[in-house]
Order: C-alpha cells, then sequence, then structure tokens
C-alpha cells in the first residue's frame, strides 16, 4: 500500500473508510444474531447488519472496479487486509460493553448497542444525504440507496434510546453509562484527516464538520427525550480512520476474515 | 412514558397488504409495549422479503372472536345453499372479469 498521500490512494482510502465502518459494525451487530433480547430485536439487529454489510459490499465493489488491478476484489478487501490496513472510527470496533475488556459474551450490554447504533447512523443518516450530490457517480448512488436503510436505522435506535432512558431505574441507568462510555468516541467524527480532505476538495466526499451542528441538535434532542443527560465528549481522540485502531480490532477480524482465509478463494 | 416490563407486553396482531393486494392480510402476532414500538417490530419480523407496502398492528385483545363451539350453529347453515353462489347465471362477455 502507498503510505504517500497521492490522490489516487486517497480517493480509495475513503471509499474503504466508508466500507469499513460499514462492514465492521455490520460484523459487531451480527454478533447479536441468536443472543437478542427478544426476538423481534434480534432479527432487527440482523437486519441492520444485513443493510450495512450490503452497503460495505458496493463500496469494495466500487473501489475494486476503480484499482482495476486484476486483484482487489470485495473478499478480497473485507477478509485479507489486517488491523492497520482498516479505516473504520474506533467507535465501531468496540465490544457491546461499557466494561473496557469484557470476560464473556454474556457481557453484552444492549444499551451500549443502541447507543452505538444512535450516534453512528444520525452521523451517517446527513453523510449519505450529503453524498447523494458526490462528483463520484457510483457513490451517489450508493449513498441513495444507504440513505433509506440508515434513516430506519436511526429510527430504531433513537425509539429504544428514549424507551431505555426514559423507562426503569435500571434501563435508565444502563442507557446513561453507554452513552458516557461511547460519545468521548465520537470526536473521531470532525477530526480532520488526509483522505476526507481530499475527497472534499474533489467534490467527492462529505465534509463532516459541516454536519457537527445538525447531528449535535440530532443528539440534544434525542437525549432529552430520553431523560438522558448528555455527557462531555472530552478526552482522548481516537485514530481508527487513519489505521491506528482499539485493541478490538484484532478480534473482530479474527472471526470475521477467519473462513475466507482457511478456504481462500471458496465459492458459494 | 410508562412501558411495561417485558413479561407484560401485550400481545398485538399483525395485518400486512401486500404490493399486489387491495386488503391487508393477518400475518401473525407478537409482543410489543405499544402502538409504535409494534409498528417497528412488525416491519422487522413480517416485512423483511418485501412482504408489504403498509402494515396494521391491532391489540388482540381488541378482537371479538367467535366461539370455536358456535361452529355448527354459525356457519353449517350455508353449506347447502348453493344458491347463494353466482355460479347459475351466464355473465356476458363484455363485463370482463370479475
Amino acid at each position: 500500500m502507498n503510505h504517500h498521500a497521492t490522490p489516487v490512494a486517497t480517493y480509495q482510502d475513503y471509499l474503504l473508510h466508508l466500507a469499513d465502518n460499514a462492514v465492521i459494525l455490520g460484523q459487531r451487530n451480527a454478533e447479536w444474531c441468536g443472543h437478542g433480547p427478544v426476538l423481534e430485536e434480534d432479527l432487527a439487529l440482523a437486519n441492520n447488519s444485513l443493510d450495512l454489510i450490503g452497503q460495505a459490499r458496493l463500496l469494495y465493489q466500487h473501489v475494486a472496479s476503480v484499482r482495476k488491478d486484476g486483484r482487489s476484489s470485495e473478499d478480497q478487501l473485507a477478509y485479507f487486509r489486517d488491523v492497520p490496513d482498516f479505516k473504520n472510527y474506533t467507535l465501531l470496533e468496540l465490544p457491546h460493553s461499557t466494561a473496557l475488556a469484557p470476560t464473556s459474551s454474556g457481557d453484552r450490554d444492549y444499551a451500549v448497542t443502541i447507543a452505538r447504533n444512535f450516534l453512528y447512523s444520525a452521523l451517517m443518516v446527513l453523510v449519505w444525504d450529503t453524498l447523494k450530490a458526490s462528483s463520484d457517480a457510483q457513490l451517489a448512488a450508493i449513498a441513495a440507496k444507504s440513505l433509506k436503510e440508515t434513516q430506519y436505522h436511526l429510527r430504531h435506535a433513537r425509539d429504544w434510546m428514549v424507551r431505555l432512558g426514559d423507562g426503569t431505574d435500571v434501563s435508565h441507568a444502563k442507557m446513561q453509562a453507554a452513552l458516557d462510555h461511547l460519545m468521548p468516541y465520537t470526536q473521531e467524527f470532525w477530526a480532520s484527516s488526509a483522505m476526507e480532505t481530499a475527497a472534499v476538495k474533489t467534490g467527492m466526499g462529505a465534509d463532516t464538520q459541516q454536519l457537527q451542528a445538525t447531528w449535535n441538535a440530532m443528539v440534544d434532542d434525542a437525549v432529552t427525550a430520553a431523560t438522558l443527560k448528555r455527557p462531555s465528549s472530552a478526552g482522548f481522540v481516537s485514530t481508527g480512520k487513519l489505521g491506528v485502531h482499539s485493541e478490538h480490532l484484532g478480534f473482530v477480524l479474527a472471526e470475521m476474515q477467519s473462513l475466507a482465509r482457511a478456504h481462500p478463494e471458496a465459492v458459494w | 412514558m410508562n412501558t411495561p416490563a417485558l413479561k407484560d407486553w401485550p400481545l398485538w396482531e399483525v395485518f400486512v397488504r401486500s404490493k399486489q393486494g387491495l386488503e391487508h392480510k393477518h400475518c401473525g402476532s407478537l409482543h410489543a409495549s405499544d402502538a409504535p414500538h409494534a409498528l417497528q417490530m412488525a416491519r422487522d419480523v413480517y416485512t423483511r422479503r418485501q412482504e408489504g407496502v403498509s402494515i396494521w398492528v391491532v391489540p388482540s385483545n381488541n378482537i371479538t372472536a367467535s366461539a370455536p363451539d358456535d361452529k355448527d350453529a354459525m356457519f353449517d347453515p350455508a353449506a347447502d345453499k348453493i344458491y347463494r353462489h353466482p355460479t347459475f347465471y351466464d355473465i356476458p362477455e363484455e363485463v370482463g372479469h370479475m
């Protein structure tokens, strides 16, 4: 991989950033499959994951078609890259837990799942809406399709955030703890990066800093409706989109990539 | 909001109208805390395969059903009244599909 910020590499990096976001959150949310708190939520989260993995597929296919190197494919990009190659937000690779190092899958906390889906979907509704006017026609088409899916993800997550926040004492406390835990990771949404600056300059990418005020209003509105307190987002600014990740991404990739790596080039 | 706990979620009947259909058809039931919640869950459970373009949810306890024991008195008397089916008329061709 070319580590100099040449225009071509940056263009692809931005597409990979969008794709990696979708595939990693899709993989995380799929962990609830068969373990949802109720059957309906089990299905809702699986639906959400399939939407996200579908978005990732379109974006990876687009990168492969731009590269035209005869080697890149959606599977190669998803299954045969390693941690430093992934450009997803750190927020999306964290376990479904407020504890930093959960000891078992039983530690999964639905409030964390909901808070993350809310914070990310609120951003992506704005990003996809902007990208509908991208100078990259293929990306604009992917954005139009993804926007509809993300609008539902946002509705689902916001609805549950309000229900849990404005629910019992226990659900309120869990929802607040989840928000407190995740909010600092949203700083990465607005941190500038070479790939985003270049993508915005060419009219191909979305300038998240332009979207921040609207996102803040969406968060304030939902937090108030949920009777929660908006926590400070101050602190360490995570750097996942630059390829510098938390310790959790390696475990996510190990599970996600093991089958494809055990049986390279296997087909259905 | 006063959401009942999980074990107290009432039962809802779900009706879905398909792209081709004019009427909503009963397709199942689910537990949910209130009407918007039931609608959202119905979307995730019953329309994943493009089954629908519209959903109704109805609290199950709002449905008044005929009793199974009344079946004979309610429905058997109609069994031998074949003249109630409009099958004894020649329908002019220009009427088309009825």
